[in-house]
């Protein structure tokens, strides 16, 4: 039993990679089609060596539960899936991030009047950023109750330092030349802010905002682990682990990766859009 | 040096923001307290106090000024309280006992830095495998930059569970979650990095009629070094977040995750900040030391160190 199973994998293996090869290879591999076919094809290998070796290896689903069963799961209980992914994803990491976003830009613009708090917030925010920040949930659960209230300032801390630190140095990207120009124009302070220096800084600001993304997950999910209303992802996934309901938390993971990608997708399309001009936008 | 005045002064305001959010923030407390040892209140019943605002309270009460900075429970504890205690639990305490910060620090940092090897070993593998076998790339390297945008560490729970069922525990299983998500930068970095020597480079080398392997030794792997570095910075300090938030959901015993657990649990806010403040060393002392690294090798190397 056991060696069918592995040969039946190692068979399917070796047949998706097959498959990559020749198209890795072949003439239309350069094409959108090909790019996306290849990682796809990848993936769903990846799947059906797991429910193949899971179902004829005979692993328990305490262990690891097929992929079908976790679609079951996530099937069955999208009404409950839904209600987490309102209360984490909307209420505790979107207010947080938000939040955090406009503190940051905030900041950025008060500090970036002087070169010499730029120069002190730069390398403190920098390595701000580098520190365990999840590690204030407790406390702010604490401070705040358990309802999302709480996750939203963590993740608004969270997101804080990098958008603060792209940004302070977003606004430092401009050359003296075009500064030059500017004060040639007559324009002040302001307009040299939202003519010149605020686009010029989209693509660090843009690339803050991408990071902050996982990070604002991640805050939302891992407060609730100190405390959290009967409902959350992080609240359903420490619970359904003490259930030894792992496919739950495999549903609640695929609901945190999807959202995951959406907002990170979310903020790059916007940068498309901000940034058009930008070469690295070039296609 | 030109910066040091700038970021003492960051620093300082930083700080001094803390120590000035301590009096409000610990007022109700202060005040309950303050009137349990007869001192005069404005107002006296927690009822009515209740109706102010910390700052509001503070303002009517200023003889307790002094006092907020000395709760055994505050809400927020004043710098000098935080420092004591780790002052208290990392010199003052043997390293073995139960009650050293060491101790706990250690747990942590065992399983990060076996994790953080192990998964910077991988990525490096992965990222040789990906920048030689073009099926690889096309395949892995979508997964591998999706995977960037996905709150890995939601995982945590799952693997400590899963590993705890084959009978796996302690070490391996934070090792296994540090390892996942400081394997991604290193992958991402390293795939950047040994493709960064330009056309001209690799054609020179063509010239010299250099075999495939002597162009990774000599070319690819000398210039992704720089890239690579910067992967480990991430990386290392991922790991740590790994190891840590690893102990949480699963009631781990000993780590600094534990230790945030456990005050927050008993009611022993000194026992979370001087966890988190520890964590915070730790993870600043990591990178440093991967800074330094990273200067010291691209000297030696003669690229210029950023």
């Amino acid at each position: 039993m056991t060696g069918t199973a592995i040969i039946s994998a190692l068979a399917i293996w070796g047949a998706g990679w097959f498959i990559n090869a020749r198209l890795a290879k072949s003439a239309a591999a350069n094409t959108r089609l090909v790019k996306l076919l290849v990682p796809a094809i990848f993936g769903l290998t990846l799947l059906i060596m797991w429910e193949l070796l899971v179902r004829l290896l005979e692993i328990s689903p305490i262990i690891l539960p097929p992929p079908t069963m976790i679609a079951e799961r996530f099937a069955n209980e999208t009404p409950t899936l839904r209600a987490d992914f309102q209360q984490t994803i909307i209420k505790g990491a979107m207010t947080g991030y938000v939040v955090g976003m406009f503190a940051a830009f905030a900041i950025a613009v008060l500090a970036d009047r002087s070169d010499f708090l730029t120069r002190g917030i730069l390398p403190v925010g920098g390595f701000m950023a580098a520190l365990p920040i999840v590690g204030i949930a407790p406390i702010f659960v604490r401070w705040l109750g358990s309802d999302w209230e709480s996750k939203a300032a963590v993740v608004a801390v969270m997101v804080f330092f990098p958008i603060l630190v792209n940004t302070v140095a977003g606004l430092r990207d401009t050359t003296a030349m075009q500064r030059d120009l500017m004060r040639t124009y007559g324009a002040g302070y302001w307009p040299t802010l939202f003519k010149l220096r605020l686009p010029a800084a989209m693509p660090f600001i843009f690339n803050g905002l991408k990071i902050a993304t996982t990070l604002a997950l991640i805050g939302a999910i891992v407060a609730e682990f100190f405390g959290s209303p009967t409902v959350g992802m992080g609240f359903r996934i420490s619970t359904s682990v003490g259930q030894l309901a792992l496919d739950m938390v495999w549903a609640e993971i695929v609901v945190a990766a999807l959202a995951g990608s959406a907002f990170y997708g979310l903020m790059a399309w916007i940068e498309g859009r901000v940034t058009f001009w930008h070469p690295s936008q070039r296609k | 040096m030109k910066s040091l005045l700038p970021i003492l002064t960051v620093v300082g305001a930083i700080i001094l923001f803390w120590i000035v959010s301590v009096v409000p923030m610990n007022m109700h407390l202060t005040a309950d307290l303050a009137q349990r040892q007869d001192i005069a209140v404005t107002p006296d019943t927690p009822v009515a106090r209740q109706e102010y605002s910390g700052i509001g309270l503070a303002l009517r009460n200023p003889q307790l000024f002094g006092m907020t900075y000395t709760l055994d429970r505050p809400r927020l504890p004043s710098p000098h309280q935080v420092a004591v205690e780790m002052w208290n639990t990392i010199v003052m305490q043997n390293i073995t006992s139960r009650r050293s910060l060491v101790y706990h620090g250690w747990v942590t940092l065992s399983a990060t830095l076996l994790g953080f090897a192990i998964g910077t070993g991988l990525g490096i593998l992965l990222a040789v495998g990906i920048v030689y076998n073009r099926a690889m790339d096309m395949s892995v390297m979508p997964w591998a930059i999706a995977s960037q945008t996905i709150p890995i560490l939601a995982l945590a729970p799952m693997i400590i569970v899963m590993l705890g069922a084959i009978g796996i525990q302690g070490l391996f299983p934070k090792a296994v979650i540090s390892a996942y998500l400081s394997f991604f930068p290193v992958v991402v970095g390293m795939v950047k990095g040994l493709r960064s020597p330009d056309g001209m480079q690799l054609d020179l080398l063509r010239t010299y009629y250099a075999s495939p392997a002597q162009g990774f030794w000599k070319l690819r792997l000398p210039a992704s070094v720089p890239y690579l570095f910067a992967s480990l910075k991430i990386g290392i300090s991922a790991s740590l977040v790994g190891a840590i938030v690893a102990e949480l959901p699963t009631g781990a015993r000993a780590g600094f995750g534990a230790r945030m657990l456990v005050g927050d649990q008993y009611g022993q806010p000194l026992v979370t900040w001087a966890a988190l403040f520890a964590a915070a060393l730790t993870a600043a002392a990591l990178v440093g030391f991967f800074s330094l690294a990273e200067r010291w090798t691209l000297r030696r190397m003669g690229m210029h160190a950023v």
